[in-house]
């Protein structure tokens, strides 16, 4: 019954997702209040019904219904009742009816906390937003249906994959999934631009906070990931150029971009085509990441099943929503005015120069990923890019945006000099070359710039409050006044330009990681990594879906008590798989990180690694986030543009 | 059209390429001519090359020209010191119950280890050939073990995999290939 509801409500919400594709942007276009009006109610209802349909997808899993097919091939009753809830979202169908949950409380947010926008804008970008669910809800409909039958229904279900039954894993989909979706906001803001054929400072306004939003969230997603990958495959890396991963990082790129072009166009009403595109580009990449994966034409880890027909499916979907709004662009932008004007050397240069860098990057990237699939399609040649091409072009184009992105937010609007801005921030120069030498005295030549950069990237965004404030510049009592008057972006643009100094200085210090594969025999004492290890015993544990192999470990440190440690091999029941548990101790600068393999003839193959620093990567990206977040509390994001307030039409229905 | 216009309209040329390029892609792996997770073998298509393996216990060494004796083999490199082999051999258990025959080539594997994993694990093949040097393994363009080729009756190999043969490889790639064979 549960099912068959969901099922049900999922068509409704597709439904009432066309409705609210065609009204409100037929209404905006005919100038009728009352299907303008509409746009808000239809977008909540859309919302709703997907929100049941959703708890009923849950519900399934919860309760163990194996007759529907999806829960039957994912879940098992042995499996804990956390994974029960998280495994709706851990595979294809489930993913979908995610995905389209955040598009649909997309279109609820702009309904609730769009009040103050024109109605006809508010319409139009619900409208956009409803165009793009209208899609995806046919997509799980016709293609992924979640609530398939099957009967007889199975005694029990064919389990989860092991991989994904981690509590890290558990909210890294929705966190990934919103900051992906999230960008549909931006994208249906610039449709709706292109159709009104205006942009100008309020819009940027309005883009904004949006767009910070999901790129706070895809910041904490890619870095959850992240993290998960380091401790749970247990391959002590963090980042391997894996197509998803690459998916994920495009966006990311973009949207980073998109964040400061948007302050161009608040701030100076330039850049605007350039922002209209990359809003395009930012939410065509983050479809293209997540459903080119699943079509099976990335060669990738992170499979879905794959099924070149439902490929086509999804291909035609992109072909729509890409095709049609670059064609839309193509059309209405020439259109669009051009805006103020600035000097190659000035705050909007610097902005420019980052977007340039940014999207370097994110085609760097894109080429990588694409080439082998390219050059299998027409030169017949099989290769595979790995880190290394990545490495080498994507460092080169990172060096100089760490630079910029430190003098840029010291310099003025419209027009400046770089040797006045340079000497406002000498002392993170300064710094950042002591951190380097120092460095240099321990590590190769490489990590050690990395780690000035850190310096500089983390001591740069101290200079630039220092420098809003004139610090030693003016009477202590005016530089706290000056502080208090700062407003919150400021304090949230510099917290997530030092974060991404974290995350550098923490990527520095990986690359000194020591690693070594070991025969330990229990009760034998080795030297590994720059460590003394002791294999006290290897023994047995039962779970609730698996049996366990656990290999007791003790790192010896001289003056300090010693480290117990207890990585795992873990072989789950139902699904002939198993997983290696890696145990990681840390200390804040430093992971200590072991491994059981197989055993042999009474003695354990343990991998293990020391890991300078490690820890800065993931909180690198926690303080982005955090920086974002912060800017996102600031009020001038919060009140409308004073200018363009509307009162709403009385409308009677 | 002025130069702005054709400036504005590269993102859609850009991602119609993009777009075909992913269709022809999507056609190609429909009809089997495209595979993006293959890795070509540059002996497909070829006779295997020229060998004379002696034997390895349990079983009876061979050379290239007892492979093109008119029967289809599936031909298995091994190593007993290979982790995805340990994975693989159930899958190469049930093959051979289901009447395929396997001859296999245990690669650069001391003969008392490689017969110890065949005594552990069973014994799917009705060859056995031992390549201690690893010529062989060169002369076939080996990446890695598990590896296996599918060879027909005049000995040319005609479908290969570069890895341990897994429930979906058997059903989606090595059937097929099997059935073609006749």
């Amino acid at each position: 019954m549960i099912p068959e509801l969901g099922h049900f409500a999922l068509a409704l919400a597709c439904a009432l997702s066309f409705a609210q594709a065609i009204l409100p942007i037929y209404g905006a276009w005919r100038r009728d209040e009352r299907l303008i009006a509409a746009a808000p109610g239809l977008a909540c209802g859309q919302l709703l019904a997907l929100g049941v349909s959703a708890f009923c997808l849950v519900w399934s899993n919860v309760v163990d219904d194996f007759s529907v097919l999806n829960v039957a091939e994912n879940s098992n009753s042995l499996k804990p009742l956390l994974y029960k809830i998280t495994g709706s979202w851990g595979n294809h169908e489930g993913s979908i009816i995610l995905w389209a949950l955040i598009l649909a409380l997309c279109g609820g947010a702009v309904a609730g906390f769009g009040r103050n926008l024109p109605g006809a804008l508010r319409a139009r970008v619900i409208g956009v937003l409803g165009a793009s669910s209208a899609g995806f809800l046919l997509f799980s409909l016709l293609t992924s249906n979640p609530f398939t039958r099957l009967w007889p229904a199975p005694i029990d279900g064919r389990d989860m994959n092991p991989l994904l039954q981690d509590p890290g894993l558990a909210f890294h989909p929705p966190m990934l999934y919103a900051g992906y979706v999230g960008f549909a906001v931006p994208f249906a803001f610039a449709i709706a631009a292109l159709l009104e054929g205006r942009v100008d400072a309020s819009w940027g306004r309005w883009v904004r906070p949006w767009t910070l939003a999901s790129w706070c969230l895809l910041t904490c997603g890619i870095a959850l990931g992240s993290w998960w990958a380091y401790y749970e495959l247990g391959w002590g890396g963090f980042w391997f150029w894996d197509p998803v991963e690459n998916a994920s990082l495009l966006p990311w790129l973009t949207g980073t971009a998109l964040l400061h072009s948007a302050i161009v166009v608040e701030k100076r009403e330039a850049l605007k085509i350039w922002t209209v595109l990359l809003a395009i580009a930012t939410f065509s990449l983050s479809l293209s990441g997540t459903f080119l994966v699943r079509s099976g034409i990335l060669n990738s880890v992170h499979a879905f099943a794959n099924d070149p027909a439902r490929g086509v499916f999804i291909l035609g979907l992109l072909g729509v929503v890409i095709g049609g709004s670059l064609l839309l662009f193509a059309i209405r932008a020439p259109a669009l005015s051009a805006g103020g004007i600035f000097a190659p050397v000035s705050r909007e240069g610097a902005l420019v120069l980052n977007n340039v860098l940014l999207c370097s990057i994110a085609a760097v990237v894109i080429t990588g990923t694409m080439y082998p699939l390219f050059s299998d399609l027409i030169l017949h040649d099989k290769l595979s890019v790995g880190a290394p091409f990545f490495n080498a072009t994507v460092i080169p184009l990172a060096v100089p945006v760490f630079a910029a992105m430190t003098i840029g937010p010291v310099m003025p609007w419209k027009r400046a000099a770089l040797l006045p801005a340079l000497l406002r921030i000498w002392w993170a120069a300064l710094i950042a070359v002591m951190v380097g030498l120092i460095a240099l005295t321990k590590a190769p030549v490489l990590p050690a710039l990395a780690f000035g950069g850190a310096a500089w990237m983390i001591a740069g965004a101290a200079a630039d409050i220092v420098e809003r404030i004139r610090l030693f510049r003016l009477p202590a009592g005016n530089s706290m006044a000056r502080l208090r008057g700062l407003p919150i972006a400021a304090f949230g643009a510099a917290i997530a330009h030092a974060g991404l100094g974290v995350t550098v200085a923490g990527i520095a210090g990986m690359s000194l990681a020591r690693q070594q594969v070991v025969l330990v025999h229990p009760g034998e004492q080795i030297q590994a990594a720059g460590l003394t290890w002791a294999l006290d015993s290897l023994t047995d544990r039962t779970g609730p879906n698996y049996n366990e192999r656990v290999a007791n470990i003790r790192v010896i440190r001289p003056g300090e008590p010693d480290l117990e440690m207890h990585p795992s091999r873990r072989a789950f029941t139902t699904q002939t798989v198993t997983t290696t548990e890696a145990a990681i101790h840390t200390t804040g600068f430093a992971d200590i990180y072991a491994v059981l393999g197989e055993e042999r003839d009474g003695a354990a193959v343990m991998r293990l690694h020391y890991n300078p620093m490690a820890p800065w990567i993931w909180l690198g990206g926690l303080v982005m986030a955090i920086g974002g977040g912060l800017s996102l509390a600031d009020r001038r994001l919060r009140v409308g543009a004073p200018a363009r307030k509307t009162v709403p039409l009385g409308v009677s229905a | 059209m002025n130069r702005r216009q054709v400036l504005l309209t590269a993102p859609l040329g850009v991602a119609a390429l993009g777009g075909a390029a992913f269709w022809t892609m999507l056609r190609g792996m429909q009809r089997g001519t495209f595979d993006p997770r293959g890795v070509p073998s540059p002996i497909t298509g070829q006779p295997v090359p020229h060998f004379d393996l002696p034997a390895q216990a349990p079983g009876q060494g061979f050379t290239s020209a007892e492979l093109a004796q008119g029967k289809p083999v599936l031909l298995n490199f091994f190593a007993s010191w290979c982790v995805p082999c340990v994975q693989e051999h159930p899958a190469l258990l049930a093959l051979a119950k289901s009447g395929m025959p396997i001859w296999a080539i245990a690669y650069k594997d001391p003969e008392d280890k490689a017969a110890q994993f065949i005594q552990r694990h069973g014994d799917p093949y009705q060859r056995i050939g031992r390549d201690t040097p690893g010529r062989v393994a060169i002369d076939f363009g080996l990446s890695g073990v598990p590896e296996s080729f599918l060879v027909d009756g005049g000995g040319v190999v005609r479908w290969h995999w570069p890895g341990p043969l897994d429930a979906s490889v058997i059903q989606d790639r090595l059937q097929p290939a099997w059935r073609a064979l006749g």
